[in-house]
């Protein structure tokens, strides 16, 4: 039992930057654009929240770097899809291959610059992102160590997913920004500014993406600078996305799924005769899995928004 | 005139012919022990010449970048730097190659003919991946000199590997791990399963160190599957220390598994670099790469016409590997074993993998009074001391 409960707290540090990452991108596709530079993204949150960390030593300075660094990437990509009306793919991996490079650049430089050659958190900041234990309902037994012991990014990630569920489908903006996503020509029709609206919910995606860049550095990474530390988890974003059919709510317990898929190599018993690699797999083979049964379902809802990766041009319409 | 040219074509393509016997017989040996074998057409074809101090240029191919900071490159980079200032070379006689993909052999090929094309007359190549393009290299550029990590080929004229005793340094840790533990269960992050010879007889020689001072410990160790896995290495450990492991030993690259330990109040053994200065309150010592020894009588061997193109294995002895001073809440009891068994190490007198091993799933390796050759250590250690468990 005791195991079982630090294998689902495992789970769930490993799921917060994934679900960082999907609402970030749903807040993306949602206005019709796929995003690919999620990964990008990240890594420059990663970078600027860890460096701002480790020069102010201030947390929410760190967390606001973190965000504009997401958000700065992001307002590239909108110019230049939603502006310029540039392919989105190849945009997006551009941004990825740009942020991965920018964040390992600005590491290198603050390292050889650094005394001991290593870029370490300073004290301050490692605790504030400790485990925080809610008061009174982190002394219930098992529920409270599963459910109300985790760092602050984790608490914050499912506010943001609660809130975007909130934004999304109870607010007349929310639905009309889903207008936008399935028919840009006639939300434009009925009045909403589509433009400006896709701008908004673009750079905000980026800047929630890039918190989960920073989750990365900061906590995965234990306080000392490492590059590539997003290594790879923008990409499982991107199937994260499918997985949780461009629900915020979904999302958060999708990006536990796959959080459990990244750790179970580690605490499946010994002597279970299977390559790890087949762990690796699962995430991936799940959102196919998942796909298939989508497209059999037919939901509407379930779908993807259907105006995704066309962008918009309002005289061709 | 005609006849003449047919005989001269013919006399040529035969010596083309025998010339190709010859250096296909050359290369392909076997593990790091079998140079001596190689070095026999060493001789048929003549030993390379010297090269003056202001004519070498060095190539170094790095897999990553040594401004990492910490890990694989770095070290690699450090003893580069050392060997520069030793022997006095100039900036301009090292050229670095960086971020060369150790998996893709087009990539890796380009990177040394540039470095070749800029004057290159010593290449050292870094990564394991690297092996087979030097090889191929060494054949068509004969009077450059070719060094290749963590491998086992040679040619026995310009080509060679050089690798090191690492786990003696391993040993040593193990004592001060097993000294260290309360729950006398350990964690081991390691990057290969028993696939891989160096991470398996790393961990053998760590547990067996272990076992010298604290008998009822446990080794408990988890494989990630690659060298470099930021989030992996972190996780790993931790799914380590919430078994009950409460000092986590690595043979990975990042400072996950030592920064994992020190969140979590346990204690750890860093790898490659000292690792101290990114986790003080985890990091009990760390095992230590130190190329500048190989790097610097590998350039001076050069210099002075001493080179023979057999492979390098240096251990403790060479100052190829070390173990980084002990932390101040070691156990007192540490320094003083760890000494001892060092001099021993230093008078041949223990090798660590001495006499009857057990292994953990009831084998027995080796035999009384003997030592395991270097054939076997780089290349046949697949099993694991009887005090490991693989989960």
């Amino acid at each position: 039992m005791d195991m079982l409960i630090k294998f689902v707290v495992a789970a769930v540090v490993a799921a917060t930057p994934i679900l960082y990452g999907t609402l970030g991108e749903i807040m993306n596709e949602r206005v019709g654009h796929i995003n690919l530079g999620v990964e990008g993204m990240m890594s420059m949150g990663a970078c600027a929240g860890f460096m701002v960390g480790y020069i102010t030593d201030n947390l929410f300075l760190a967390l606001v770097a973190a965000f504009a660094a997401g958000a700065v990437g992001a307002l590239l990509y909108a110019f230049l899809t939603v502006t310029l009306m540039a392919n989105q793919n190849v945009v997006g991996l551009t941004l990825t291959i740009f942020g991965v490079a920018i964040a390992n650049f600005v590491g290198f430089y603050m390292i050889s610059r650094s005394a001991t050659k290593s870029l370490k958190l300073p004290e301050n900041i490692t605790s504030a992102l400790g485990s925080i234990k809610i008061p009174l309902l982190g002394d219930i037994p098992v529920l409270g160590q599963v459910l109300f012991q985790y760092n602050i990014f984790v608490y914050l990630g499912v506010i943001i997913a609660i809130l975007m569920a909130v934004y999304f489908y109870k607010t007349k903006t929310g639905l009309n920004v889903r207008a936008i996503g399935e028919n840009p020509g006639a939300a434009d029709a009925a009045g909403i500014r589509v433009t400006k609206w896709k701008y908004i919910n673009i750079v905000i995606g980026g800047g929630i993406t890039g918190i989960g860049g920073a989750f990365t550095a900061m906590i995965t990474a234990g306080g000392v600078w490492i590059s590539d530390c997003v290594g790879g988890l923008g990409w499982i974003a991107v199937a994260l996305v499918i997985f949780a059919s461009w629900k915020p709510v979904n999302a958060i317990w999708g990006s536990l799924v796959f959080g459990i898929f990244r750790i179970l190599k580690y605490y499946v018993p010994k002597n279970v005769p299977v390559p790890i690699a087949i762990y690796d797999m699962l995430p991936f083979l799940v959102t196919a899995i998942v796909l298939v049964a989508n497209s059999i379902k037919q939901r509407k809802d379930n779908a993807q928004p259907a105006s995704c990766g066309i962008n918009y041009f309002r005289e061709e319409r | 005139m005609r006849k003449v040219v047919g005989i001269m074509a013919t006399v040529a393509m035969l010596v083309c012919f025998a010339a190709g016997c010859s250096s296909s017989g050359g290369s392909g040996s076997g593990a790091a022990g079998s140079g001596a074998a190689a070095s026999g057409t060493a001789a048929a074809s003549g030993k390379m010449k010297p090269i003056a101090k202001d004519k070498i240029k060095v190539g170094v191919i790095h897999i990553t970048d040594p401004a990492e900071g910490a890990g694989y490159t770095y070290t690699h980079d450090v003893g580069i730097q050392a060997m520069q200032k030793e022997i006095g070379l100039e900036d301009s006689q090292i050229i670095r190659k960086n971020n060369v993909p150790d998996t893709d052999p087009a990539k890796i090929e380009t990177a040394m003919r540039d470095c070749i094309d800029e004057g290159c007359n010593v290449i050292f190549a870094t990564s394991f991946g690297f092996m087979d393009v030097c090889e191929k290299l060494a054949k068509e550029f004969p009077e450059v000199y070719f060094s290749h990590g963590t491998g086992y080929k040679c040619n026995g004229v310009n080509f060679n590997n050089y690798f090191g005793r690492i786990y003696q340094a391993r040993y040593l840790s193990g004592l001060a791990a097993g000294l260290q533990t309360k729950t006398n269960k350990l964690g081991y992050v390691a990057a290969m399963d028993n696939t891989n010879a160096e991470v398996t007889g790393g961990i053998d020689a760590f547990a067996m160190g272990v076992a010298k001072v604290n008998p009822d410990a446990k080794i408990y160790v988890k494989v990630t599957g690659s060298w470099f896995d930021p989030e992996g290495e972190s996780q790993a450990a931790q799914a380590l220390i919430d078994s009950g492991c409460d000092v986590i030993a690595q043979h990975c690259d990042t400072t996950g598994p030592q920064t994992a330990a020190e969140k979590a109040g346990k204690w750890g053994v860093g790898y490659n670099s000292d690792m101290s200065k990114d986790a003080p309150k985890a990091v009990i010592c760390s095992v230590m790469w130190n190329w500048g020894a190989y790097y610097t009588a590998a350039v001076k061997s050069i210099i002075d016409g001493t080179w023979d193109g057999t492979n390098y294995y240096g251990g403790m002895k060479e100052g190829l590997v070390t173990l980084s001073d002990l932390s101040s809440f070691a156990d007192p009891k540490a320094k003083e074993l760890i000494e001892a068994a060092k001099k021993d190490m230093l008078d041949g007198k223990f090798n660590v993998f001495d006499g009857v091993i057990e292994t953990n799933d009831g084998k027995k390796i080796g035999e009384e009074g003997k030592t395991l050759s270097d054939e076997e250590i780089t290349g046949k250690i697949n099993w694991y001391y009887k005090n490991v468990e693989v989960k």
